[in-house]
């Protein structure tokens, strides 16, 4: 265990349904999905495989190459995810920001909002409680909580055992809310159809800079609280110009989900963004 | 601190193909652009290793140069971190290279 900050392992991840205490046991769900069973289990350091070791008649010192990517694991679990979710015309967008810019906010407003016009579920990620679920749930739309005990991110097979719980319908869309922290979760991709990067005004426009490798990821940077704008000394353009240096391809969109500014924008992104969208309303689809 | 997870990662992978080998030295090659550091890896190293065959090796980090080339002017220059500008002004910068994160070899005894 990292001494440091307590992140890491995934034995205390939990993946719940809002349905009762019980947390979910992997696959207890019919083997309906794709998903072979092949978790990786972090902590059974004693492999006993021999068939594994093709050299330990060999005692004479060696060097094995291995050229492998750190992440390969994850990506590995990530690009099966989304050939799972494209084999069901499924969008997940990943969701992420420091902790309070208003991702759930914004998810509640945006599923309030759009109503039935848009067949969408929800995973929440979070180190402990079902707090953000319980505020997604009170609107009435599918929702599984995970849990990362120690754990700063989500990561591509956690994402795997969400989907299981929610069971998806084909051509849905998924929101990600993705652990608050602008640093973990950049580097694990997920699987997911695009990232959307949540700010907020009260953070200070110096955000991009600060964390470059979040935005460099990022499909969608989305300015929050802008309402609160008149009143913090955050400064739009150069934040765009900073995001700008680091990623000159990610959409930018400027909103208050509290007051509703700008929202239009990003329900025009939201049906915009898949080519496979028919469940936002006719009125959104000419905005884009 | 992804170091953590993603040294447990290394450990993994190593010792999917070294069994209960000792292995005595890991070469890595942590690019300044991957996001991850290279003395967390190291710290993290020591805690994720201990009790496997693992424990004790010498981890030795190769770190690579950033490379970056502008798509505008063609230049190719230095990237210390992922603010990427090429001197011209222009922000729009293919990387060559700096985001390498990988296991190249372990040594066995």
């Amino acid at each position: 265990m990292c001494t440091t900050c307590g992140c890491g392992d995934e034995t205390n991840t939990r993946v719940s349904t809002l349905d009762g205490i019980q947390p979910i046991v992997e696959h207890q769900h019919p083997h309906d999905h794709a998903h072979p069973h092949d978790h990786d289990h972090p902590h059974d350091h004693a492999h006993p495989h021999d068939h594994t070791h093709p050299h330990d008649h060999d005692h004479h010192p060696a060097t094995i190459t291995l050229e492998q990517n750190l992440l390969a694991k994850n990506d590995l679990l990530a690009a099966r995810n989304r050939g799972w979710l494209a084999g069901r015309g499924i969008r997940a967008l990943n969701i992420m920001s420091s902790p309070g810019a208003g991702k759930t906010t914004l998810l509640v407003r945006t599923l309030t909002d759009l109503g039935g016009h848009l067949q969408a579920g929800v995973i929440e990620g979070d180190q402990e409680t079902s707090l953000d679920a319980d505020r997604i749930r009170a609107v009435g739309r599918p929702v599984i909580q995970i849990n990362t005990g120690a754990g700063c991110h989500l990561d591509a097979d956690m994402l795997q055992r969400g989907l299981d719980a929610l069971d998806p319908q084909p051509g849905s869309t998924v929101f990600v809310e993705n652990v608050g922290n602008l640093v973990c979760p950049a580097l694990f991709d997920l699987g997911e159809t695009a990232k959307v990067v949540v700010i907020s005004v009260t953070e200070g426009d110096d955000k991009p800079r600060k964390y470059p490798h979040m935005f460099m990821a990022a499909d969608l940077v989305i300015v929050n609280k802008s309402d609160l704008l008149p009143y913090v000394d955050f400064d739009v353009d150069e934040c765009l110009r900073q995001i700008r240096e680091i990623n000159p391809h990610a959409d930018f969109l400027v909103l208050s989900a509290t007051t509703g500014d700008g929202l239009a924008a990003w329900y025009a992104w939201l049906d915009g963004s898949t080519s496979r969208s028919n469940s936002l309303t006719e009125s959104l689809s000419d905005a884009h | 601190m992804h170091e953590l997870s993603i040294t447990q990662s290394l450990v993994d992978a190593v010792l999917e193909r070294t069994g209960e080998r000792a292995v005595t030295g890991v070469n890595l090659r942590i690019g300044p652009l991957s996001g991850v550091l290279p003395d967390a890896m190291r710290f993290c190293f020591d805690i994720v290793s201990a009790g496997t065959s693992l424990a004790g090796a010498q981890l030795r980090i190769d770190e690579p140069q950033g490379l970056g080339r502008c798509r505008s002017c063609g230049t190719e220059f230095e990237l210390e971190d992922l603010i990427l500008l090429c001197p011209c002004g222009s922000a729009d910068v293919d990387i060559l290279s700096g985001r390498e994160l990988m296991v190249i070899s372990v040594e066995v005894a």
